[in-house]
């Protein structure tokens, strides 16, 4: 029987419930509102007083008003067609509502029940199958998705029946399991997952030993993130952190990609849905859309809903990565996340921790950037989740807790500098605070050896040293004038200049510049160095500025030109003169 | 007063800015009347009911009279809103009648994400500091950021009587009396009253009656937007005076705060307010421009610092000391919507011109510091001065009123008087088409 509940305290969407039975933490319930019913989760218990975060407004909501627990924790449903939807955090459908206005106690379907997919067996009569483990596939998109054994599943069952190939919806029982009971167990395509436990069902959780490549050279030369990594970019309003995330999330080689818009503005939101159905996949040649999944909680719409949509996200990706398959996910912005954190904190007066934020905001943090990672399944065949988050800090100060607990858990560091951007040196990724902790793994370093090239690592960290004493020499420029200070400063500085105008800058709105696969960027990255470890001789400082200005010219024209066409060519050749 | 309505009389609590008694049956956001002044309930907990007290407690005995009206705060909206002044209850403050028509409740749902337009349309104002280089469209919200003592209220007025707009509708919170009066004499002279609607809230008036105001505004802009598919533009100012009457609410319920002494949850009470600005599928848009007063030109401040991660943008006002005149700032001013419609609904060559007479403007900069630091300066440095005087003058100046193509061709005046086309960086096809020897 389901455990009742009566309202006794309302604070904006803080619900107190008198509940007459057991009530777990987490758990969902429904209260009702004169008839509609508004989903909530418990938070907190108390003796018989559970206090609940309700998903929507509780405008009009009266202390005495029923509850209704439901005896699950949030879940969400996983099965094909989740790709090219638009949800928000709780996964209703946005297609499919009807009206303009988002209705309170509206809840949509995330799948098309009636669809029918195409499905091919993989499992056979006989088989013993654990959960996680594939059963079939259906072609969604061009994406192979498996069927396979619920997540909740737990013990080794023997396959008594297996639907044949043909076409099938959702809910068509796909497979017969007998459990080690001798139980018949039905399963459907669709399976449900309480979205804040962490998907398991593979084999082992290996360090990430690939990098991703996103085609923005300020990530993948100079910071490169690992397939299953994690990452996150902060950065004050105005320094382009979401031209920076629509790149990647264009670019990225990856087969899945989720985007979770968690309390940002609902415009960015729309520039997705209008354009990603035009773009095309520069990996597959397909549309993006088809790839890619949206969760949507803009920062109008219910606070609490905002804590859930990452986590929403999150689930949706851990069932992909038990395909085998590459995913991405982007979360825009992890801030508002938290600060939805402390506005329940806050309302049920707990002891704040620093900047009213609830004390325990570092370890939920890590928690959470844990759930990514490379996968190795039952079958030996790997998936990744791979996560960047952004972080939008107060002020643009990144000594503030969000950045901070943010800083111990993701192992790449994008950090965007308002004085880059002021002079519009996009990306604005600050060269020398930025890092990558994966080219320190011997992994990787041995993995770009054999894709890149020998000793790659080793001239991404000479490219940054090259940036680091041309800092150092305009320091002294600045303080001592230019004719104060020796010629080699003057060379020190331009070189430094070199790089970061032809390698760090990139034109995310050029259709050649915004995407420089890895192979083009060993190429540049070996002919700036090049550059820079040549000598030179000048009669004064305005001749070296001429010089090197010419030269980054020729250079980035060598940018915006096709990789090895007669143009490109031509530039190259024209670079080479000048430096020989 | 309905009938059956029970009637309290006995407060358990009192602070500046709320009251609270045991009560039953009530629910939350509900309207209630306390010693005949406007309350809302902020909290219940138990038989305990916390209502904040709209014009303050001053006077407020144990013994008040308090009568629950059963609703949240709503606004009559009909099209005779038009031409009208109200206070931040929606009561005509203008002498006239009141509005017959249909009552909604304000600060509604929000707009279903899925079935929002990308905005397309310019909006232009004739401030080249705006249209040239920080293009407006209709649909966008964005603030001005100014120091007190900017005439943020002026630029705005202008704005808004020369935006191709159908309706106008100003919420005014903690305007200073002779600012309303400016505003309503402006929109008069400008013969523009029968599509104007203000909501105003004046510092003669109670601070905490400031957090109707833009919900009336946004109720009213949503049933002309909606229902009559207009294009409506809200001006509202001054947020930061509204979030100064948030943080006064949430410091007298004992509720913790977050920087710079603001409630935790400032951000999304800004975002509940800001994101109305929408694009409908239908012609309809409602288009937002809104004034945060800032301390010294502290952005770092948590009202600016929230508000400028949720609108598309910022004006920033500030005094040129050049020429002597108050600009917009090409610098940190930013509308992140001008893309959509530079070089689309304007002429080609609008971004390769701004971002060149930026630019240029900046190596003026540039060039300013190295003789404040008693460098010598080269001939490019000096034309840049020459340059960064003509531009702010003729550009960046908010009394200039002209059109964008005549603002493109002063950019190409500019620059064909100082410079030399390659160190304006612009596109040969542009420069051979546009430039003026």
């Amino acid at each position: 029987m389901k455990t009742k509940g009566i309202v006794t305290g309302i604070v904006s969407n803080l619900v107190t419930v008198k509940v007459d039975g057991p009530v777990a933490e987490n758990e969902i319930c429904y209260i009702d509102l004169q008839g509609v019913k508004m989903m909530a989760e418990v938070i907190k218990v108390n003796g018989d007083t559970a206090s609940v975060q309700v998903f929507e407004s509780t405008r009009g909501l009266k202390n005495g008003d029923t509850v209704e627990f439901e005896g699950r924790m949030l879940e969400v449903q996983l099965g094909p067609g989740l790709l090219s939807s638009v949800y928000d955090g709780l996964q209703n459908n946005l297609a499919t509502m009807n009206e303009v206005f988002l209705q309170r106690g509206e809840y949509t379907d995330p799948l098309d029940r009636e669809k029918l997919w195409s499905f091919t067996p993989i499992a056979k009569v006989g088989d013993e199958v654990v959960a996680a483990d594939w059963l079939g596939e259906v072609k969604e998109g061009w994406l192979p998705h498996k069927i396979m054994v619920p997540f909740s599943f737990k013990g080794t069952y023997t396959v008594k029946r297996i639907a044949p190939a043909g076409e099938y919806k959702v809910d068509d029982e796909m497979a017969v399991l007998v459990n080690e009971e001798g139980e018949d167990v039905k399963v459907t395509m669709v399976q449900k997952w309480p979205v804040k436990v962490a998907v398991k069902g593979y084999k082992e959780k290996p360090r990430p030993s690939r990098i991703m490549e996103t085609g923005v050279r300020v990530i993948d030369t100079m910071n490169p993130i690992a397939e299953g990594g994690t990452g996150f970019i902060p950065g004050p309003f105005g320094c382009g952190k979401t031209v920076l995330q629509h790149a990647i999330a264009k670019q990225g080689d990856a087969d899945v990609i989720v985007m979770a818009a968690c309390g940002e503005r609902a415009n960015e939101v729309v520039e997705i849905f209008t354009e990603f159905p035009e773009l095309i996949d520069p990996h597959t040649g397909r549309h993006l859309m088809e790839r890619t999944t949206i969760i949507c909680n803009t920062s109008n719409m219910p606070v609490a809903a905002r804590e859930a949509s990452v986590y929403t996200a999150m689930t949706i990706c851990e069932y992909y990565r038990a395909m085998g398959l590459k995913c991405l996910l982007l979360a825009d912005s992890t801030s508002r996340w938290a600060q939805a954190l402390r506005e329940m904190s806050n309302r049920m007066e707990e002891l704040p921790g620093a900047d009213a934020f609830p004390v325990d905001l570092s370890a939920i943090i890590s928690n959470f950037y844990a759930r990514a990672g490379m996968v190795v399944l039952n079958n030996g065949e790997t998936g990744a989740v791979t996560f960047i988050g952004t972080v939008s800090p107060a002020g643009g100060n990144l000594k503030e807790p969000v950045t901070e607990s943010t800083k111990k858990a993701a192992r790449c560091f994008y950090a965007l500098e308002q004085n880059r951007a002021d002079q519009k040196r996009y990306p604005a990724v600050s060269p020398l605070d930025s890092y990558s902790k994966y080219l320190d793994y011997p992994e990787i370093r041995e993995y770009l050896d054999e894709t890149v090239e020998k000793g790659w690592a080793d001239k991404v960290l000479a490219a940054k040293n090259i940036i680091r004493r041309g800092k150092e020499a305009s320091e002294q420029i600045n303080i001592l004038g230019d004719d104060g200070v020796p010629m080699s400063y003057h060379i020190n500085f331009w070189k430094s200049e070199l790089v970061d105008f032809v390698i760090l800058q990139q034109d995310a709105f050029d259709a050649i510049d915004a995407l420089t696969p890895l192979e083009r960027q060993r190429f540049m990255l070996d002919l700036v160095l090049e550059i820079c470890q040549k000598d030179y001789e000048f009669e004064d400082f305005e001749k070296c500025r001429e010089f090197f200005k010419e030269l980054i010219n020729e250079l980035r024209q060598m940018n915006y030109s096709a990789f090895e066409s007669e143009q490109f060519s031509s530039y190259n050749e024209t670079v080479k003169k000048m430096i020989a | 007063m309905k009938a059956y309505q029970r009637v309290y009389t006995k407060l358990e609590g009192i602070t500046k800015a709320t009251v609270s008694l045991r009560a039953k049956g009530v629910s939350n956001d509900e309207l209630a009347i306390v010693d005949g002044r406007l309350a809302q309930v902020v909290r219940t907990k138990g038989d305990v009911v916390t209502l904040q007290v709209f014009s303050g407690t001053e006077g407020i005995p144990t013994n008040a009279e308090v009568a629950f009206l059963g609703a949240p705060p709503t606004l009559k909206v009909s099209d005779q809103l038009s031409g009208r002044f109200f206070d931040a209850y929606g009561h005509p403050i203008d002498g006239g009648p009141e509005i017959d028509g249909e009552e909604r409740q304000i600060g509604g749902p929000s707009v279903n994400p899925y079935k929002r337009r990308q905005p397309s349309e310019l909006i232009p104002t004739g401030i080249a500091g705006i249209d040239l280089n920080n293009t407006l469209v209709s649909g966008q919200k964005i603030p001005f950021f100014a120091d007190p003592d900017q005439p943020y209220n002026q630029v705005m007025a202008d704005v808004a009587l020369r935006a191709d707009v159908d309706k106008i509708i100003l919420g005014g919170m903690g305007l200073s009396n002779d600012d309303y009066l400016f505003f309503k004499h402006s929109f008069e002279a400008a013969g523009a009253l029968d599509k104007i609607i203000c909501f105003i809230n004046t510092t003669e008036n109670p601070p905490v009656e400031r957090l109707l105001v833009p919900d009336m505004a946004l109720t009213a802009a949503e049933y002309f937007a909606v229902e009559k598919n207009e294009k409506v533009l809200v001006l509202l100012t001054d947020m930061t005076l509204y979030a100064d009457a948030l943080s006064i609410v949430s410091n007298r319920m004992d509720q913790i705060p977050s920087k710079d002494s603001m409630p935790g949850s400032l951000y999304s009470d800004l975002a509940k307010i800001y994101e109305k600005a929408v694009q409908l599928p239908t012609e309809g848009s409602i288009t937002i421009i809104a004034v945060t007063t800032l301390n010294d030109g502290d952005i770092t401040h948590a009202i600016p610092d929230n508000t400028g991660y949720i609108t598309e943008g910022q004006l920033f006002l500030r005094a040129d000391s050049d020429t002597g005149k108050v600009i917009i700032d090409p610098f940190r001013s930013l509308s992140r919507l001008k893309q959509l419609v530079q070089g689309k609904k304007t002429r080609e060559d609008h971004s390769q011109v701004m971002n060149a007479s930026v630019r240029l403007y900046a190596d003026a900069q540039n060039a300013k510091t190295k003789l404040e630091n008693g460098f010598d300066l080269s001939d490019y440095d000096h034309r840049c001065l020459a340059y960064a005087k003509d531009y702010a003058r003729e550009l960046l100046a908010i009394d200039v009123n002209i059109t964008i193509t005549e603002m493109l061709d002063t950019a190409w005046k500019l620059f064909g008087k100082y410079f030399t086309p390659a160190e304006t960086g612009i596109k040969q096809a542009l420069i051979d088409k546009y430039w003026v020897k």
